[in-house]
């Protein structure tokens, strides 16, 4: 995964905080997935236009206690494991919807 | 995608669940006084319907086989259908036509589709639930099949009210949440009251060696109750419906497990 990677929330899905944990539906086909707390902050702060580096060194590295190498490396992977779902989109350039959605998604 | 277009109806029934009522007409009056019989409690008379069903009735050979039910929204209509039975439905001019064989299974499941249809905009679902009324309040027992919904309906001792024990119908109202009662019978054979009261609670139901009751934490019991609840459609908007209004029953009513030994002591904690 590219060192600039931006991540946004599809809007194809819908998601709700219920307690400590995201609970995500994508729209099509009613998959349901819950989110833990690291990848809750990811998702949260997925706006298509803030690196996922700076999320990870701002959101995830000042809430919890982990080094940023690490931390990115498993950010990356949950990303990586969302996007296959359809519930986060992936870009090497700053997501911007709608058109940049459209592109992203095809 | 097929014109909703009038028949000349020979005869037709009100059928009002959820305080939604449906008019059914076909040519074929022995029909609809079997659908009278099947939906005792349910027929009104003299109402004004909200929706109008005409139902062509197809020899039985034409109409068979099951498989997947399939709901499709097009231009703003739905058509479903399964092997036993083909419908559409355009919410806009409250009109459909149902095409099935002269049985009552295939109405049945018509009518469940377009009610969780209608009760998704609304905040509402169907769910996979027996549902009875105590002390004027209504307690929901949800779970997959042989969980025991038919078994707390059996067990429920005389000053309960049953309002199903297969599917239950939840309805978001200004004040609160409902239940109310169906014809949508399982295991038991019975159709439920047809009346509603206000919702104290939902239980999530587990046969065990002893009678408990603990607390769900608000993920995990809005994770069983989307897996309990009807959606039949493949639908975004729908689903996203279903989701929000999961969360929010979540949100405003208790949720609980109830493990229980399948005999009458379990509605000594039902109240």
């Amino acid at each position: 995964m590219s060192e600039k990677c931006y991540v946004a929330r599809s809007t194809k899905i819908a998601a709700r905080m219920m307690g400590d944990e995201m609970m995500i539906m994508l729209a099509p086909d009613s998959t349901l997935f819950t989110l833990n707390e690291v990848a809750s902050v990811i998702f949260n702060a997925a706006d298509g236009t803030t690196p996922l580096e700076v999320i990870v060194a701002e959101r995830v590295c000042s809430e919890f206690d982990v080094e940023l190498e690490a931390a990115l490396k498993d950010a990356e992977h949950v990303v990586k494991e969302l996007a296959g779902h359809g519930v986060l989109l992936v870009s090497d350039e700053p997501i911007t919807p709608p058109l940049a959605f459209a592109q992203v998604a095809r | 995608m097929a014109s909703l277009t009038t028949a000349s109806a020979a005869a037709d029934v009100v059928i009002e669940i959820g305080g939604l009522p449906i008019r059914l007409s076909t040519d074929d009056p022995a029909f609809v006084e079997m659908l009278k019989e099947r939906y005792a409690g349910f027929v009104t008379s003299g109402t004004k319907a909200q929706i109008e069903f005409d139902v062509m009735l197809a020899p039985a050979d034409r109409m068979m086989g099951h498989g997947e039910i399939r709901v499709e929204r097009e231009s703003g209509q739905w058509s479903m259908g399964r092997g036993d039975f083909e419908a559409d439905w355009n919410p806009r001019t409250a009109r459909g036509i149902i095409r099935q064989s002269a049985n009552p299974y295939s109405l049945n499941s018509v009518l469940r589709i377009v009610h969780t249809l209608l009760l998704a905009e609304q905040g509402g679902f169907l769910v996979h639930a027996s549902s009875a009324v105590r002390n004027g309040r209504a307690f929901l027992f949800a779970g997959v099949s042989g969980a025991g919904k038919t078994t707390m309906a059996r067990l429920a001792p005389p000053d309960v009210t049953l309002l199903t024990d297969e599917i239950s119908y939840v309805s978001r109202q200004k004040d609160g949440y409902y239940a109310y009662g169906t014809p949508f019978a399982g295991d038991l054979g019975r159709l439920g009251e047809n009346m509603r009261a206000p919702l104290a609670a939902l239980y999530l139901l587990t046969k065990g060696t002893e009678n408990k009751i603990e607390p769900l934490g608000p993920a995990e019991a809005s994770r069983a109750l989307l897996e309990n609840i009807l959606c039949f459609a493949r639908d975004s908007e729908v689903v996203r419906s279903v989701f929000e209004a999961a969360c929010d029953f979540v949100c405003r009513v208790p949720i609980r497990r109830l493990t229980f030994v399948p005999d009458a002591r379990v509605w000594e904690m039902i109240a």
